[in-house]
């Protein structure tokens, strides 16, 4: 029963291994979305040159813009194995609330109606926050019921009323119409937001402990993550985007009523799992989260320009989300088969 | 060896009871530095109980724990953790999809003047951390798809990183690879030099002979015996594990056995077990021993077709079974009890009565739909001969004490009317009444002329119970003994893989 021989050679030198470029690049999702996302552009533009004109670009931006914002707050739930669906209900209800400030205080300064904005998705974010950590309602059920109460108190207060843009100083309007270089304002102020997120969950240690905990909250309580308060600060960003997002949608398009951005929680959860963020946690960056939502977003204004009828474009939309998460699914499975043949004959 | 200086961690006489049960009596236990302890004991000896004492999971009742001769209390694992010492589990717990940097420093990666990660710094003294211990992995890397092995050794270094000086090992070397191990063990040997106290936990007597110098061996949550390990021999230590009193509530009932009920031949599942024969009577209790993880619940898995086979046939009354399909040996007259009732034995939220017919719903559908009275009746009957103590047989079995539960499980089975019954870990988490009665029940069963297949890691219980007992040793049946030459060390020796001529010197 000798199975330890004692001469061990007890140092072996890690071999110094070259970076295959092209290897990476294929392993990068958010290169694979980059290239899905030219193919797109010059595919369209191929059958119909009119696609590439600046309105339609314009258009795709500003959309993107708002979306785009959204799937990175969902990311960061996401992250966490949560998510957020009352998004919308507060990008509402945030809309119409500084609407009626505008024209209550005509003369309001644009930096007041973004924080009035943020702070009301903050308190709901603080709602879906309080349930999910101390209330301990899974994030579904939860973020379910505050769409349904935050969309249904924005019906009964609204009461079929209209917030115009003639109703809106044009100092925020200029936030959609104005421009600095060719960019829109509104999509600088998102490309900032982005970015900060961004060098958030990749360069502080709070932002790695959003990933932590969605890979593995057992082990991320074990290293001292105080993971019931990272949650709580999840839910709070993602709140906080969405009124933000609330402002931008009533500068965008200057008229909300009860029903605004309904339904867009789906479309920011597809533009999420499609830029590969994991539903099962762990898995996701901002970069490929934005390029999910421009995919999505280049995809719908391609389909009106071909003339696709609508009912198809919400068909076709289903299908690349489930595309998405089969070639996931596949991906990691062959990873995992890869390895398990390393190891068997290593 | 630095015996005048005081140990790095003692432990002494320490106690901890959940409930009724007690896990740990007394456990007392000395780490110098620049030693690897060797833990032995049986399976359900409390060494997993005294680990997690240490690793301040649990607290203990009584004792007393000193770090470096002063008295401490870990309130939770980061306290320990604090104090020095870190505990590698044989699953380690690590982030899948983060890099082994990260997992090394998550929560206090260095930083720069304004607060961001410097992951250049961070990955330079983990790939230096990595080098030092002679692995071949680089800090970039992601968890994900690593080996067990490659794990357990980014959990050395994030201890190292942490100045751990003592180190925890529960069973690191189950579940690696012969090449596997011998890096393990070139690792624990370079941190023995560098003055670490290791603890390890092993059930390989080889293991402890290749790389510890002292060892403790525990018995029944007690500390029987510690010593250096020179001064013992393999057939030392197999008697200090065992030893002991036969208990005197086994009512074994002498039954001539009958015909052959199961036959099982050269069943094999790669990787897993290899080769496994042996039949059962009728009337008959054959015991499967051995170490935990050595095959025994897969082979009883496999048979009753939950998990595929490679090769191998078995024959239940004389009929092929066709293996792979449960219902299949279901209909032959097969029933399985299984290990973890809980989990895979019982709905837990439904009633009584609905898990004790479960198995045999068809024969209670009227007119298509199921006839809640003769579900009633056939739970009550089968309460009734198991005695089943419930007020209520609408109540959800999760208010059911273990035994009880035990006895619906196994109600249920027995009413599929089985030739054969197979039974994973019968008295596991029950009381000693609960397990008097089911020992009563087993010995009825057999009287009646059931054959039963008792997989069991209490040898108190295989001795007292089984008319024959196979050994499996790292999936293989190690040895087949009558109830005649049955003693614990013989089976023991049988489970620990020792040859046989230190067998015959151990009996």
């Amino acid at each position: 029963m000798t199975r330890h021989s004692p001469a061990m050679p007890a140092v072996h030198a890690p071999k110094p291994k070259r970076r295959n470029l092209l290897a990476d690049l294929v392993r990068s999702r958010e290169a694979t979305l980059f290239v899905v996302l030219i193919a797109l552009v010059a595919a369209t533009a191929a059958v119909k040159p009119e696609f590439l004109n600046l309105q339609n670009l314009r258009d795709v931006l500003l959309n993107v813009s708002i979306i785009g914002l959204l799937t990175a707050g969902m990311t960061v739930v996401m992250l966490m194995r949560h998510i957020d669906l009352s998004v919308a209900s507060v990008v509402g209800v945030s809309a119409y609330s500084v609407g009626s400030l505008f024209v209550m205080f005509p003369h309001m300064p644009i930096a007041v109606a973004m924080l009035a904005g943020i702070t009301i998705g903050l308190a709901i974010g603080a709602v879906n926050g309080t349930l999910i950590t101390f209330g301990r309602v899974p994030s579904l059920v939860a973020t379910l019921s505050t769409l349904y109460i935050v969309r249904g108190a924005d019906y009964a207060w609204v009461h079929g009323g209209q917030i115009n843009a003639t109703s809106l100083p044009d100092a925020f309007s200029r936030i959609a119409t104005g421009s600095l270089l060719g960019l829109p304002n509104l999509v600088l102020i998102a490309v900032v937001v982005l970015f900060a997120m961004g060098v958030y969950l990749k360069q502080y240690r709070g932002g790695r402990e959003h990933y932590a905990i969605g890979s593995n909250p057992e082990a991320a309580r074990l290293a001292g993550i105080r993971v019931e308060r990272r949650v709580m600060i999840g839910f709070l960003l993602s709140g906080a985007i969405a009124g933000l997002a609330g402002v931008l949608w009533l500068a965008r398009f200057g008229t909300v009523e009860a029903s605004t951005a309904k339904g867009i929680e789906l479309q920011v959860v597809a533009a999420a799992v499609v830029g590969s963020v994991a539903i099962t946690g762990g898995v996701g960056t901002i970069l490929g989260a934005t390029l999910g939502a421009l995919v999505l977003g280049v995809i719908n204004i391609a389909l009106v320009v071909l003339r696709v009828s609508p009912f198809w474009q919400q068909a076709i939309q289903g299908a690349l989300i489930v595309a998405a998460i089969t070639l996931d699914t596949l991906l990691a499975r062959s990873v995992a088969r890869r390895m398990m043949r390393k190891r068997d004959h290593g | 060896m630095g015996n005048n200086n005081p140990p790095r961690l003692e432990l002494r006489h320490a106690s901890k009871s959940f409930g009724r049960v007690r896990a740990l009596g007394d456990g007392s236990l000395a780490l110098w530095p620049g030693e690897v302890h060797a833990l032995l004991g049986e399976n359900g000896a409390g060494k997993s109980t005294l680990v997690k004492l240490l690793a301040g999971v649990y607290q203990p009742d009584a004792g007393e724990l000193l770090v470096d001769g002063q008295a401490r209390t870990f309130a939770n694992p980061a306290e320990a953790r604090d104090a020095g010492l870190a505990v590698i589990y044989q699953e380690p717990t690590l982030f899948a999809d983060l890099s082994i940097a990260e997992n090394i420093y998550m929560g206090r990666q260095p930083r720069d003047r304004i607060g961001r990660i410097r992951y250049d710094e961070m990955n330079r003294e983990v790939d230096a951390l990595l080098q030092s211990l002679g692995v071949n992995l680089r800090a970039e890397r992601l968890v994900r798809g690593l080996s067990i092995a490659d794990q357990q050794v980014v959990e050395i270094a994030k201890a190292l990183s942490l100045n751990a000086n003592v180190l925890i090992m529960d069973e690191p070397t189950a579940a690696l690879s012969l090449t596997e191990v011998e890096r393990l063990f070139s690792i624990v040997r370079a941190l023995r030099e560098r003055d670490a106290a290791i603890l390890f936990i092993t059930h390989r007597l080889d293991e402890v002979f290749a790389l510890t110098q002292r060892l403790t061996i525990m018995r029944d949550g007690l500390k029987v015996f510690d010593a250096m390990t020179a001064d013992m021999t393999i057939d030392s230590i197999v008697s200090k594990m065992v030893g002991r009193d036969l208990d005197t509530f086994y009512p074994k009932a002498d039954v001539a056995p009958g015909e052959v009920r199961l036959s099982v031949r050269n069943l094999t599942r790669d990787g897993v077990f290899k080769n496994v024969s042996f039949e059962v009577r009728a009337g008959e209790i054959v015991a499967l021993a051995g170490l935990v993880g050595a095959g025994r619940s897969e082979v009883a898995r496999a048979i009753f077709g939950i998990d595929h086979v490679d090769a191998g046939e078995v024959h239940i009354a004389g009929k092929p079974l066709q293996l792979g399909r449960p219902q299949a040996a279901v209909r032959a007259g097969l029933a399985l009890v299984p290990e973890d009732r809980r989990a895979q034995g019982l709905a837990l939220e439904l009633s009584i009565a609905r898990n004790a017919s479960l198995t045999v719903l068809g024969r209670l559908v009227k007119h298509g739909l199921i006839s809640s009275r003769s579900e009633n009746t056939l739970a009550a009957d089968w309460g009734k001969r198991l005695r089943l103590k419930a007020s209520d047989l609408d109540a959800p079995v999760g208010t059911l004490s273990g035994g009880n539960q035990q006895k619906v499980v196994l109600g249920k089975w027995l009413a599929t009317g089985p030739k054969v019954l197979i039974i994973d870990e019968p008295t596991r988490g029950i009381d000693v009444g609960a397990k008097a009665e089911v020992y009563r029940t087993l010995a009825e069963l057999v009287r009646e002329g059931m054959a039963v297949l008792m997989i069991s890691s209490e040898l108190p219980e295989v001795l007292g119970m089984a008319d024959r007992i196979l050994v499996m040793h790292e999936g293989r049946i190690s040895a087949d003994i009558a109830r005649a030459d049955a003693n614990e060390e013989r089976v023991m020796s049988a489970a620990l893989g020792a040859s046989p001529s230190l067998l015959g010197k151990a009996a």
